[in-house]
């Protein structure tokens, strides 16, 4: 049996070892030190490695995202964690005007190092705005890197490979997924950003999915199985910048696309995905328009139901595929 | 600004009744009633009814996470708070907002925040409008500690001194942003020091002392009125529980807790009363008893009400 985390540990755990690799490795952002950040990803960590590599802040969002950009920018390789998602909104100066453009605008004379993680999604019942997905924020700024692991194993590869990318990273955590387990070789490794895996192979319909809703789509493909439809399930895994060979060739091999995320549908990576399959080579051989399954286009309600009911869960997903591999779309 | 022994003794019952709210609010959690977090301002109710006890009731409030006893003090219904809290479609926001984000609209109080910060540059627009319409109402602003090392606070404060706009912002030190204490997250003694900064009058009290809370905001809420534009005043407290429901309580010790548990200010402001001869114990523990008979009411009323209709989810988020 391969020794299995859950994903937050796996998050740890690539902090932790990269931290003892590489010197220039440090954390920065609220309540990572002894409280062990708000979800308990940094928990022990300042035990191990001292207030001055788990450096606790103040509430300052845009601070900690100029802090590592000027850290990174000389010689460090800081990981800033901003608690959640929705607070991206403060930093978002620094991260969309500066961080992101400066080697570009430097003539490519700097790098700008960093990782900046931070847990998204909804399920938690913290409403509209501590539930967000924001990633199609960033995905939409040229200079940054957008990762959404779906599982601890990739976790933990996908953090190590952030830390030692020369670019700016967004991190992107689930929080319904930081206790999920799989597992997770105990040595250091990499995965390699903008690799994008078929996370299930199948021959009837492809879903394209994105962090939790990779999980979601695995579990909806086991129910269609038993149906007699086959789902292949992809993982973009970096939404920016995309891998698109392995999706594209699904959709060759199975001739219909289901695209599921959890951000709002309307400007959401969806549309992306769709068009970068339309204009593929895949279009030819589409039995069936690209549909996307997406969160509604409204604020994360508090209500346990409503919010339920606001993100795409396993039976949208068995519907919506099952409608496609049926041909009733 | 003397306040008459009926106003105290209704003082008192806020108090009472935010304090019987939050212990409720914690049963129901551990029930499994609700979904989500909860942050609980126990021990800091002198300052959230201190300070709205200097507005008039037209006056607006803006509040934060922890603002039950915000909400309360601007005289919520029960009914309709516990119905939020609880995600029905009886409550303040028909359970869409939840108690991060419970408003009243109609009674003032332009919403809780969860964004820490959030909602001090909106009262610096409240304060704008007020000043625009010649209302003659005012705009109090509430917020942490922890939300004064924010851009906003910076913005907002230079903003309303500038156009000498009628808000008077509250920040209520309870010395701790989560797990930053304040001591480390400033580099100064009191928060109340940085309105020099922006050319408004700062004060500091003791957020444990009604009387001393309601003098300094009332000093505030006075001056603001009469065109003399806004005031920082800092309401040093203290919050008994932890953050939020998953604090593990690792950044402060039981015996700091325990000394600011002897500081409970509704004990304080009882012992006033009843020193002053203008309430003897008796009458205290009826109102005490009336509280928190009106937070029963306010669960019986919040459980018998529906849940949302789905049909109707994407309800409100146009107009
Ligand atoms: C902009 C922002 N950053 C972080 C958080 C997470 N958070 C919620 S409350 C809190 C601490 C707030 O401290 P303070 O302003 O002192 O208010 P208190 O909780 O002490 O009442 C933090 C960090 C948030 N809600 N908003």
């Amino acid at each position: 049996m391969p020794r299995e985390l859950t994903y937050l540990e796996a998050v740890r755990e690539a902090l932790q070892q990269e931290m003892r690799r590489d010197e220039r490795v440090f954390v920065i952002g609220e309540d990572v030190g002894v409280y062990g950040g708000a979800f308990g990803v940094t928990r022990g960590m300042v035990e191990e490695f001292g207030e001055e590599r788990i450096i606790d802040t103040p509430i300052s969002e845009l601070g900690i995202a100029g802090a590592i950009t000027g850290a990174a920018l000389t010689g460090m390789r800081p990981v800033g964690e901003i608690m959640f998602m929705d607070f991206t909104t403060l930093a978002a100066e620094q991260l969309v005007n500066q961080a992101a453009k400066i080697r570009f605008m430097f003539g490519g004379n700097a790098t700008v190092p960093f990782v900046l993680r931070t847990p998204a999604g909804s399920g938690t019942g913290a409403a509209a705005q501590h539930s967000q997905s924001l990633e199609n924020w960033f995905v939409h700024v040229p200079g940054l890197k957008v990762v959404m692991p779906s599982t601890p194993y990739d976790a933990k590869g996908l953090l190590v490979a952030s830390i030692r990318d020369d670019n700016p990273v967004m991190f992107i955590e689930n929080k319904l997924l930081y206790k999920s387990r799989g597992p997770v070789p105990e040595e250091i490794y990499t995965l390699p950003l903008s690799v994008s895996e078929v996370k299930r192979e199948g021959r009837d319909v492809t879903i394209v999915a994105t962090a939790i809703m990779v999980q979601r789509a695995l579990e909806a493909a086991r129910q269609l199985a038993e149906m007699g439809i086959e789902v292949e399930v992809v993982d973009p895994r970096t939404l920016k910048p995309l891998d698109r060979q392995p999706i594209i060739a699904s959709v060759i091999k199975t001739g219909r696309v289901l695209i599921v995320h959890e951000a709002c549908k309307t400007g959401g990576f969806g549309g992306e995905l769709a068009a970068v399959i339309a204009g593929s080579e895949a279009f030819d051989f589409l039995d069936a328009p690209i549909i996307r399954l997406a969160g509604r286009d409204m604020p994360i309600p508090y209500n346990r139901t409503l919010e339920y009911h606001t993100v795409p869960q396993v039976d949208d997903i068995v519907q919506a595929a099952r409608k496609l591999a049926e041909g009733s779309v | 600004m003397t306040l008459t022994a009926e106003k105290k003794h209704d003082l008192l019952r806020q108090m009472y009744t935010i304090r019987a709210f939050e212990e409720m609010a914690e049963q129901l959690y551990t029930m499994g009633k609700i979904h989500g977090t909860m942050h609980l301002s126990i021990g800091m109710e002198a300052s959230a009814v201190g300070a709205v006890a200097a507005l008039q009731d037209d006056d607006f409030i803006l509040s934060t996470h922890r603002g039950h006893g915000h909400c309360i003090a601007k005289n919520a219904d029960l009914n309709l708070m516990m119905a939020e809290f609880m995600g029905k479609e009886t409550g303040y926001c028909r359970g869409r907002g939840g108690s991060m984000h419970i408003a009243d609209v109609d009674g003032g109080n332009l919403g809780a925040n969860g964004v820490v910060g959030g909602g001090i540059p909106i009262a610096v627009g409240v304060g704008l409008s007020q000043k625009m319409q010649k209302t003659g109402r005012i705009c109090l602003s509430f917020f942490g500690d922890g939300a004064a090392n924010l851009g906003p606070f910076h913005e907002a404060l230079n903003m309303a001194a500038i156009w000498t706009l009628p808000v008077v912002f509250v920040c209520e030190n309870n010395q701790y942003a989560m797990s930053y204490s304040a001591k480390k997250a400033f580099a100064i003694d009191k928060i109340s020091d940085r309105a020099a900064a922006y050319g408004m009058p700062g004060e500091t009290v003791d957020g444990n002392d009604l009387m001393a809370v309601y003098t300094a905001v009332r000093r505030a809420v006075d001056r603001a009125r009469d065109g003399g534009g806004p005031s920082l005043i800092e309401s040093s407290t203290y919050r008994w529980r932890g953050h939020s429901k998953s604090d593990a309580n690792r950044y402060r010790s039981k015996a700091e807790i325990e000394e600011w548990r002897a500081k409970d200010p509704i004990a304080r402001f009882r012992q006033q009363l009843i020193d002053a001869g203008e309430l003897d114990d008796q009458g205290a523990d009826a109102i005490m008893q009336a509280a928190s008979g009106a937070i029963d009411t306010a669960v019986e009323f919040a459980d018998s009400s529906p849940e949302p209709d789905l049909a109707t989810i994407e309800d409100g988020v146009y107009a």
